[in-house]
């Protein structure tokens, strides 16, 4: 998760944005729920806060979705990716993505397409290429230069190629 | 060149470029990252004729630095929190030797109870050690501040710590422009001990000193100390000569010239109450912030004069002196000494509570209706803390505070933000 806001910085510094990226500081054990942030804009950053209230929300594990309170502070203007095979109505949260413009709102099955194309089960990558297929703030080509930056070769190109996989399913839905 | 890079890593090749030739360190959170970074770069032969030393314990890392340093190697080495702690008579010993070594504070929380993340207790802890202590804004900062920190230790021949908070920027990732090797030799030139131990040419430094020069010897550091408040500013001004930026100094004002009320503060919660200023100044208020940059030595004068138009000054600290109050804000009053200024002191974010501007901005207007109680704690849950302090008068068996309060609170209570 802390790679993925990583990355998402690398995406939008590459298309000249300043951005900012920092994990939530939480238990650092494997396996604990971690939050990461990411802020882009066109001026330099100075806030130091948490974001309290996200234009989107990635996430990466569904198995949270009724333990944390995720959604606070989500503006029904802003934007949803869930990591899941599932529906929105099949995870129980139909009537609240209602609120929300139909285009702003995305499952996307990133696990699978990780364990597809990178051989193990790392969906953030695949989440990313989402999120810029919806919200169009980065290009693809920007999410796969920072993948790529982030892990040159062979592993790199498979994390590429799950983002454009995820992509291109936003894109053609 | 600018760089989307992690805090660390941008102090990391700040480092790098500065040509260390010992670099020993024991790693903990949130420093870790700029020593394994270091390291890294010695393995690949990215840091030339430099050696890492690997040791047991924090006090081993300053002891060894002492040993390097005095040998005449330009020494590098950084810690947090306990570890600082851990290695606090070598943190004196090193300033009484006047060693030029530069370490890293990776500003963080001291326990008990454990705490990894950010607050400013554990270099206010060691501010009177005799090292100079300066505190970065952002990870431009941090990195330009370890260029700088090299050319005064060695100019006054003095330690030098310099912080960042852990975690807010130790592990942000943000634009930095890491400068390139030829601008930082032109300016950090080699380094030409004043002292340096040889057995070829062997002599004593760290002699037993007695009452009959010990107040001369501790005058003459406390005076290098205060020589530092000129040559800081020197430093300051070639660097912005060489690499075009403004950094370091003893610090920095914002939108303070027409201000009646200046927030002083250190560290990186500078940028959240910038962007706080200019939103409350579109309502009218005339507010401004100071951001210190040298906390030791301490520009009593420059503070003075800086603050002289301010009515009010809102001191913002993330230290907590138990038993007294503002630490920083004592610093303040004593440079304030004789006006009429209202000085308020805010303890914020220890264990590093987020410092949000919505809480801030209920401060500051409590602050313009003279409705604050000094010292003001930001954010503190005042029905937890007085139900604990009758639990404790209660009961003899009480139990522990910290696990209480945890209880109290549970796993996902809201501060666990």
């Amino acid at each position: 998760m802390v790679s993925a806001a990583e990355m998402l910085s690398v995406a939008a510094f590459l298309e000249g944005y300043h951005a900012q990226a920092f994990p939530s500081f939480g238990s650092e054990r494997m396996g604990a729920p971690v939050v990461a942030f990411c802020r882009l804009d066109d001026k330099e950053i100075r806030l130091r806060e948490p974001v309290m209230t996200p234009d989107a929300l990635i996430v990466q594990d569904p198995t949270l979705l009724h333990q944390v309170d995720l959604f606070n502070g989500l503006d029904t203007r802003g934007y949803l990716v869930v990591n899941t095979r599932r529906s929105y109505r099949d995870l129980g949260l139909g009537d609240y993505v209602k609120k929300f413009p139909p285009h702003h709102i995305s499952t996307v099955a990133a696990t699978e397409w990780a364990l597809e194309y990178i051989g193990r089960p790392l969906p953030n990558v695949a989440l990313l290429g989402a999120f810029a297929a919806m919200t169009r703030r980065v290009t693809l080509e920007s999410v796969m230069a920072a993948v790529r930056q982030k892990f040159p070769g062979k592993l790199g190109d498979d994390n590429a190629a799950a983002a454009a996989k995820a992509y291109d399913s936003i894109r053609t839905n | 060149m600018f760089e989307q890079i992690e805090g660390s890593q941008a102090v990391a090749k700040a480092i790098a470029l500065c040509r260390p030739e010992v670099i020993c360190a024991y790693p903990i959170t949130p420093q870790t990252h700029i020593v394994e970074g270091c390291a890294e770069m010695i393995r690949t032969g990215a840091i030339q004729n430099c050696e890492f030393i690997n040791v047991e314990s924090e006090f081993a890392a300053l002891s060894v630095a002492i040993g390097s340093s005095a040998a005449g190697a330009r020494t590098y080495t950084a810690t947090a929190s306990q570890g600082l702690l851990f290695m606090a008579e070598a943190v004196y010993n090193a300033a009484g030797l006047g060693l030029p070594i530069v370490m890293t504070i990776g500003n963080r929380a001291i326990g008990a109870p454990i705490n990894i993340w950010n607050d400013h207790s554990d270099s206010m802890a060691l501010r009177d050690a005799g090292w100079i202590q300066l505190h970065a804004e952002t990870n431009q900062e941090a990195a330009d501040l370890h260029i700088q920190a090299f050319k005064l230790a060695e100019r006054l021949s003095a330690p030098v710590m310099v912080c960042m908070d852990g975690f807010i920027l130790t592990h942000a990732y943000e634009r930095v422009a890491i400068p390139d090797q030829a601008q930082v030799d032109a300016f950090l030139p080699p380094y030409q001990p004043r002292q340096i131990l040889d057995p070829a040419d062997p002599y004593t430094i760290g002699a037993m000193v007695g009452p009959e020069a010990f107040m001369e010897v501790r005058y003459l550091a406390h005076d290098k100390l205060l020589q530092a408040l000129s040559v800081i500013p020197e430093i300051q001004q070639e660097f912005k000569e060489v690499f075009g930026r403004e950094s370091g100094g003893l610090f920095h004002g914002y939108r303070v010239e027409d201000a009646e009320t200046v927030v002083v503060t250190m560290g990186s919660l500078a940028g959240t109450v910038k962007d706080l200023v200019d939103e409350v100044r579109e309502n009218g208020a005339k507010i401004g912030v100071i951001t210190l940059c040298s906390y030791r030595p301490f520009p009593l004068d420059g503070l003075r004069h800086a603050l002289q138009g301010a009515a009010k000054v809102i001191v913002l600290e993330k230290s907590l002196a138990l038993g007294f109050g503002g630490v920083l804000a004592a610093d303040v009053r004593t440079a304030l000494h004789g006006r009429d200024t209202h000085i308020h002191t805010v303890i914020a974010g220890l264990g590093g509570r987020p410092i949000t501007r919505k809480s801030l901005a209920r401060m500051f207007a409590r602050v313009e209706r003279d409705d604050l109680k000094d010292p003001h704690f930001l954010d503190l849950d005042l029905d937890i803390v007085r139900r604990e302090i009758d639990n404790q008068r209660s009961q003899i068996t009480a139990g522990p505070i910290a696990e209480n309060i945890l209880r109290e609170i549970g796993p996902c209570g809201p501060k666990a933000v």
